[in-house]
């Protein structure tokens, strides 16, 4: 039999490409068991669960982790309906500026989080709205909306239009027709959306750092803790609790669809 | 007399193009009623347009002796089987099959009691709780056909429903769906691009071409008598002979059809008779089609295979029929 051996540098290479990616986060996973308090000293001291228990007696980390919960809860949900409302008007109907319309709703995604923050900082306060939980959650659904538009797009394009035509026939009016045969359809879709967008808005802190005001989520919280270097364990363990709520959706969204060719909005 | 259908001057244009051209039509209560055209005749949209897919641009679409020119399809009493079969992915069988009755508000028990009486009319009892993904082309059909007649529509609306099916599969479900409409006195309208189909099921035909209607009649009659050209052509093979030709032969301008199989070999007494060179035979089976040419043009004729020694390519001989086979045709409008 006749196999394509890869050359080992190209090996070699691929397997260092992946290591220099992941090493980082290894670190982290290390440190947060280690005995040793201030620095990333080398080699480890000793195996420790002291900074578990240290974390979870924090009443200032489980505020933000509740913060950052609900924001993501709320900005999920906001981005599921406006989402699968947008892709529904977009995905059938030909009007004029429906391209323009597609590209506006795609770009902030596509923009620096950082424009997008400024932005929203000034549209608040033109609208005399205090930053706070509101401002975050509405902030996050601008790029979480993306995410969901993109997935529930998909699957409509792949969706036969006689099945509509078809509800419609055997007497189904428009919502039946959507709450019946559309929805059902849609349901791994928005699934997938809703825990993208979920895992994003959880981590995210640029737009968030602009439209927080006094609130703290957990990736602000991290910031904060740069300052603090006698927290690093601490702090440790709470990247690994946010790698763990975060990577289990996007696996999840991915084992979802991954019999579908196009899973959008992997790009953010 | 009440029609289960009637066009009345319909017309649906999209931009210049007039896909349905000034249509009149009128469809019999409880008669087999068959679409017949090549693609883009306008046969379809004219199914669309009873269902309620499309809007006619002009003219009224009666269903029932009701204008139902404006209604959406869920308040039109015609179901349709859709040419993909469209069944609902997330559903099985059975609740494919009960979905028009859930959404009257048929209670449970009762509705899937329908759905399984319709399964058991196509010969399906036992697929009920099948995904549509589990079923091949031939029982999907079925299922299509189930849900569309649990209701009890006025009207059956079938599009090109056999054309994804293999020949004996189509010859079978032909049989099938004949013997289903006779069983339930239901209207079927039947789209397909199949002449030998429209004409084997249904009581009667309308020809379609570039959106207008060319002749409707009996399949005996589109066959004998066809109203044009296009029909004479269209509907099973025709010879059609005009001008100076058709004028030496018979003694009177115009043009004719005559069928290949009204086309005899010899001459015989009282008979048209024309010579000419054998350019083509080819074994059919049953018959044999010979094409010869004629001053210049083809006349093909179908003999029947088992008796008679074919001629050879290159030979003249002499072909004949009777002059009342002939089928003179109305003047080009």
């Amino acid at each position: 039999m006749h196999s394509e051996r890869t050359p080992w540098a190209l090996r070699l290479a691929a397997y260092g490409g992946l290591a220099f990616l992941h090493f980082p986060i290894l670190v982290i996973f290390a440190y947060a068991f280690n005995t040793e308090e201030s620095a990333f000293s080398f080699p480890l001291q000793g195996f420790t669960l002291h900074w578990f228990a240290d974390a979870f007696a924090r009443q200032d980390i489980f505020d933000a982790i509740t913060v950052s919960l609900k924001v993501a809860a709320e900005a999920t949900a906001l981005a599921l309906v406006l989402g699968t409302l947008a892709a529904l008007a977009l995905s059938r109907r030909d009007f004029c500026g429906k391209n323009g319309i597609t590209l506006l709703l795609i770009l902030p995604i596509a923009l620096p989080g950082i424009i997008t923050g400024i932005a929203l900082l000034n549209a608040f306060k033109v609208a005399a709205l205090e930053p706070g939980m509101l401002t975050i959650v509405v902030g996050h659904a601008t790029f979480c909306v993306v995410i969901v538009y993109n997935n529930v797009v998909a699957r409509l394009r792949r969706l036969p239009a006689s099945l509509i035509e078809a509800s419609m026939d055997l007497g189904a009016d428009s919502f039946q027709s959507f709450r019946h045969v559309v929805l059902p359809s849609l349901a791994t879709s928005l699934l997938a959306g809703g825990m993208l967008a979920f895992a994003l808005s959880f981590d995210e802190i640029i737009v968030t750092t602009f439209t927080a005001g006094h609130e703290v989520t957990l990736p602000i919280w991290m910031l904060n803790q740069l300052g603090r270097p006698r927290d690093v364990p601490v702090t440790n363990v709470v990247a690994m609790l946010v790698m763990a709520v975060t990577t289990l959706p996007i696996l999840g969204a991915w084992y979802l669809t991954r019999d579908t060719t196009d899973t959008a909005g992997s790009g953010k | 007399m009440k029609h289960a259908v009637e066009f009345d001057r319909v017309r649906r244009s999209y931009g210049a193009v007039n896909a349905v051209d000034d249509v009149n039509l009128a469809i019999r209560e409880g008669e087999f009623f068959s679409m017949l055209g090549p693609s883009g005749s306008g046969k379809t949209t004219c199914l669309r347009l009873i269902a309620g897919f499309e809007l006619p641009s002009s003219g009224r679409v009666l269903i029932d002796g009701v204008d139902a020119s404006r209604l959406p399809p869920f308040e039109r009493n015609v179901n349709t089987v859709f040419q993909d079969y469209a069944l609902f992915p997330t559903m099985n069988v059975l609740e494919n099959v009960a979905y028009p009755l859930m959404i009257k508000g048929v209670a449970k028990r009762e509705r899937y009691a329908r759905a399984e009486e319709a399964l058991a009319m196509v010969a399906l009892d036992g697929f009920a709780a099948r995904k549509p993904g589990q079923l091949s082309g031939g029982q999907r059909q079925r299922v299509a056909l189930a849900r569309a007649l649990v209701g009890r529509p006025r009207v059956l609306l079938l599009d090109e429903p056999l054309g994804a099916l293999d020949l004996k599969l189509r010859e079978q479900m032909q049989g099938e769906l004949k013997a289903l409409q006779r069983q339930l006195g239901i209207t079927f309208v039947f789209v397909t691009h199949d002449q030998s189909e429209a004409l084997s099921m249904s009581d009667r035909v309308a020809v379609f071409a570039r959106g207008r209607i060319e002749q409707v009649d009996t399949p005996q009659a589109l066959y004998s008598q066809p109203a044009s050209r296009f029909v004479a052509d269209f509907v099973g093979t025709s010879n059609v002979v005009d001008g100076a030709l058709a004028e030496t032969l018979t003694g009177r301008r115009g043009a004719f059809a005559i069928r290949p199989e009204r086309i005899r070999l010899g001459r015989f007494d009282g008979a048209i008779s024309v010579r000419g060179v054998v350019r083509e035979v080819a074994f059919l089976g049953p018959v044999n089609r010979v094409d010869v040419e004629v001053a210049g043009r083809y006349l093909s004729a179908q003999l029947p295979s088992f008796s008679l020694q074919m001629p050879e390519v290159g030979t003249e001989v002499e072909l004949a029929w009777e002059r009342d086979a002939a089928h003179w045709l109305p003047e080009a409008a």
